[in-house]
C-alpha cells in the first residue's frame, strides 16, 4: 500500500482532495509504480475458442456438488449496506448521480451548490477515470470534495465510496452527492449505499434512452431531464422520454430543468430540501 | 466493462470457498445470469477467460446459464416473459407489473473433486 495516499499497491484507483500536496493527477507530483496486471500471453494452444474443459479429464466423475447460491454482488452489496448504515446514523442524505458522459451532472451539481449551498451542508465525491477537473470545479465553490480516479474502471463501487467518505469526514445532517463515472450501463449494478439514485439525461440525447438502457432507469429514483432550453432546436420529445422511462420504472419522479437558464431548478431544490429533512 | 468486476468477484468467492474447504480442487462452477441482471454473458465469458489464469478456477469448467426475465401483471395476474423491463402484459396490455425473475446473478454450485 502507498503510505502517502493509502491506495492499494495493486489497484489503480486513487483518492485526492484538491489543493493538497499529495496528488496523482496529470502533473504526477508523486510518482510511484502502480503495477497493472501482467498478462504473459502464453498462447500455446491452437484453438482460440476455449471450452474451459480442455485441460481437465475427469472421465466419468463429475465431482461432488456443493450448493452455493451466492449472489455474485454480495461483497459490494454488504459494503453498500454498511455505508447506508453509516449514512443513516449520521443522518447523511446521500445521492448517487449517474448519466452518460456530457448530460450535465457536474454542471447541475455546480449550479445546485451555488444556488442552495448556504441552505444545505453539501459534501461531494467525484468519480472519473482520470483528472482532478471535476473536483477542482467543486472545490472552487468552497465545498468539501474528494476525487476518485478509477483508472480503467467504468463505475464506482461501495468500497471506493467507503474509503472516500472516510477521508472526506462528512458532518452529521449533511447532503453527500456522489457523482458517478459517466456511463449508463455499469454503475447501475453497483449499490453505493445511497439514499436516492438520480439519473440525468439531456435533450441532446435520444428520447428513447430509457429503454435503451433500462437497467439504469429501473434502478433510479429520480430522473432529471436537463438542457430543456435547447428543446426548440432538437427533436427530443419530453413526453415520449418520460413515458419510456415510466414503462421501465413507474415509481420514477421527474424534473425538467435547464442548468444554464435555471428553469425548473426550484422544483429540484424544493425536493432536495424536503427529502433531506425526512 | 463491468463484467470484469463481476468475473473478479466470482473468482474471489471461489477462492474463499477453496480456503474454507481445505484447498478443495474446483472442477466445475455453475453460474446463473438473469436476462435483466445487466450482464452480457459473452462479455462475462471473455472476462472470466482472462481473469481465471493462475486462480482456483484455472482448470474449472465454467457453465453459465441464462435465466429468462419474467413479470407478473398486477392488474390481471398473468405471468409472462419480459426480457427488456418494458414489455406490457400480453393479456391485458397493462404496464403495471412486478419483475419476478431474470435479475439473478449468482453462483449456483461449485463441484469439487
Amino acid at each position: 500500500m502507498c503510505d502517502t495516499c493509502g491506495c492499494e499497491g495493486d489497484s489503480p484507483v486513487t483518492y485526492n482532495k484538491p489543493n493538497e500536496e499529495h496528488s496523482h493527477d496529470e502533473k504526477n507530483e508523486h510518482s510511484h509504480e502502480h503495477p497493472h496486471h501482467e498478462h504473459p500471453h502464453h498462447h500455446d494452444h491452437a484453438d482460440k475458442h476455449h471450452s474451459h474443459d480442455h485441460k481437465h479429464e475427469h472421465g466419468h466423475s463429475h465431482g461432488k456438488e456443493m450448493k452455493i447460491e451466492q449472489n455474485i454482488l454480495t461483497k459490494n452489496n454488504s459494503l453498500a449496506e454498511r455505508n447506508r448504515g453509516y449514512f443513516e446514523a449520521k443522518n447523511i442524505f446521500a445521492l448517487n448521480l449517474v448519466s452518460s458522459p456530457g448530460s450535465g451532472k457536474t454542471s447541475l451539481l455546480e449550479r445546485t451548490l451555488k444556488d442552495i449551498g448556504q441552505d444545505l451542508n453539501f459534501y461531494v465525491v467525484e468519480g472519473d477515470q482520470q483528472t482532478m477537473n471535476d473536483a477542482n470545479r467543486i472545490a472552487a465553490l468552497k465545498v468539501p470534495v474528494i476525487q476518485i480516479n478509477t483508472g480503467n474502471g467504468c463505475h464506482l463501487d461501495a468500497e471506493m465510496v467507503n474509503k472516500a467518505v472516510k477521508q472526506l469526514n462528512v458532518a452529521n445532517d449533511a447532503v453527500l452527492v456522489i457523482e458517478n463515472v459517466g456511463n449508463l450501463v455499469c454503475p447501475s449494478l453497483f449499490d453505493l449505499g445511497e439514499s436516492k439514485r438520480v439519473v440525468v439525461i439531456s435533450v441532446t440525447e435520444g428520447d428513447d434512452k430509457p429503454i435503451k438502457y433500462p437497467t439504469m432507469f429501473h434502478s433510479a429514483d429520480i430522473c432529471i431531464i436537463n438542457k430543456i432550453d435547447l428543446l426548440p432546436y432538437v427533436d427530443f420529445d419530453v413526453e415520449k422520454a418520460k413515458n419510456y422511462a415510466s414503462s421501465v420504472n413507474h415509481h420514477l419522479k421527474f424534473f425538467e430543468v435547464s442548468v444554464k437558464t435555471g428553469e425548473g431548478m426550484s422544483a429540484w431544490y424544493a425536493w432536495l430540501k424536503d427529502t433531506q429533512q425526512h | 466493462m463491468h463484467e470484469l468486476s463481476i468475473a473478479t468477484s466470482i473468482i474471489e468467492i471461489a477462492e474463499e470457498f477453496a480456503i474454507k474447504n481445505k484447498g478443495a480442487n474446483i472442477i466445475k462452477i455453475e453460474i446463473e445470469v438473469g436476462e435483466l441482471s445487466g450482464i452480457v454473458v459473452d462479455s462475462l465469458e471473455f472476462a472470466l477467460e482472462l481473469a481465471i489464469e493462475k486462480t482456483v478456477l484455472e482448470r474449472a469448467k465454467i457453465i453459465i446459464t441464462t435465466i429468462k426475465g419474467m413479470a407478473r401483471c398486477k392488474q390481471c395476474g398473468n405471468e409472462y416473459v419480459n426480457s427488456d423491463w418494458y414489455t406490457a402484459c400480453p393479456q391485458c396490455a397493462s404496464m403495471d407489473f412486478d419483475i419476478t425473475g431474470g435479475k439473478e446473478l449468482q453462483i449456483k454450485s461449485i463441484f469439487i473433486e
